[in-house]
């Protein structure tokens, strides 16, 4: 698979536009062709990341990379950062604001649905200092030709 | 099943204009919590909730849902209706609860695992 850089803003709060850069990166990965499975894994992953930041983070940016056996996600706020890593990717566990629960949001599962769809995650933030949160998946090898 | 044939058939109204009623029904999921939903809906599916505001098109979009229908006779926001638009996502209403429509879809075989 041809290799892709691409990074998609995100605004703090927006709730208007919450989910666009989502959808691009799902109509990218859809022109590419790639596994229609493994597209909404990507995309489950990307949207709660999105989101994460839109609720609690900063304004940050969803960085995609495409390589030839992987596809890298990150999702990287400047916002508070993360007190309690662990805590926070316990289910149920939701630190969300009253207006976002209301719109159905703070289910305590953005974490949990991005652990069970991404073949690996990393995050790394603390408190101050935003967060980055990295996510790989890993790409069928192209059929090889005789 | 497509939508606009599900639509004469229970009796569900359109919010948007008349884009996406040509998709294929292929079952239903029900729920609030955007997470959850995005976590679970199948494909083709008709999502049934009450939540109305412009974040549900996204879920729709990303979970390639036939529609969503607005139950409990609740309205989409204007800009719900504006993006639902634009991405093709019909938004129907339903006046009832979705207990009700969730049961009525069921039993005519949307999302039904074939007897046998």
């Amino acid at each position: 698979m041809a290799s892709l850089q691409k990074s998609f803003p995100i605004v703090a709060r927006d709730f208007v536009h919450a989910g666009e850069a989502s959808i691009h990166v799902q109509s990218i990965l859809k022109a590419m062709r790639m596994d229609p499975a493994l597209i909404r894994r990507i995309a489950i992953c990307c949207y709660e990341g999105e989101m994460n930041a839109v609720i609690h983070g900063g304004n940050g940016q969803i960085l995609l990379a495409i390589e030839a056996d992987q596809l890298n996600l990150a999702i990287n706020d400047d916002g508070p950062g993360i007190e309690d890593i662990e805590r926070a990717m316990q289910p149920g566990y939701s630190t969300a604001s009253e207006e976002a629960r209301e719109m159905g949001f703070g289910a305590g599962m953005g974490l949990t649905n991005m652990k069970n769809n991404a073949d690996a995650i990393h995050i790394d933030s603390a408190p101050g200092q935003g967060t980055r949160v990295t996510m790989r998946f890993a790409l069928p090898s192209p059929a090889e030709g005789p | 099943m497509k939508v606009r044939e599900m639509m004469e058939r229970f009796g569900l109204t359109a919010a948007t204009g008349g884009k996406g009623l040509d998709r294929e029904v292929k079952g239903g999921y029900c729920g609030d919590l955007l997470s959850e939903v995005m976590a679970s809906a199948p494909q083709g599916c008709v999502w049934l909730t009450v939540q109305g505001h412009q974040n549900i098109v996204a879920v729709a979009v990303l979970r390639e849902m036939a529609a969503v229908i607005l139950t409990g006779n609740r309205r989409p926001d204007e800009e719900t209706l504006r993006k639902a638009d634009q991405e093709g996502i019909p938004i129907l209403i339903w006046p009832q609860s979705a207990y009700d429509l969730a049961g009525r879809l069921y039993e005519s075989g949307v999302g039904k695992p074939a007897a046998g």
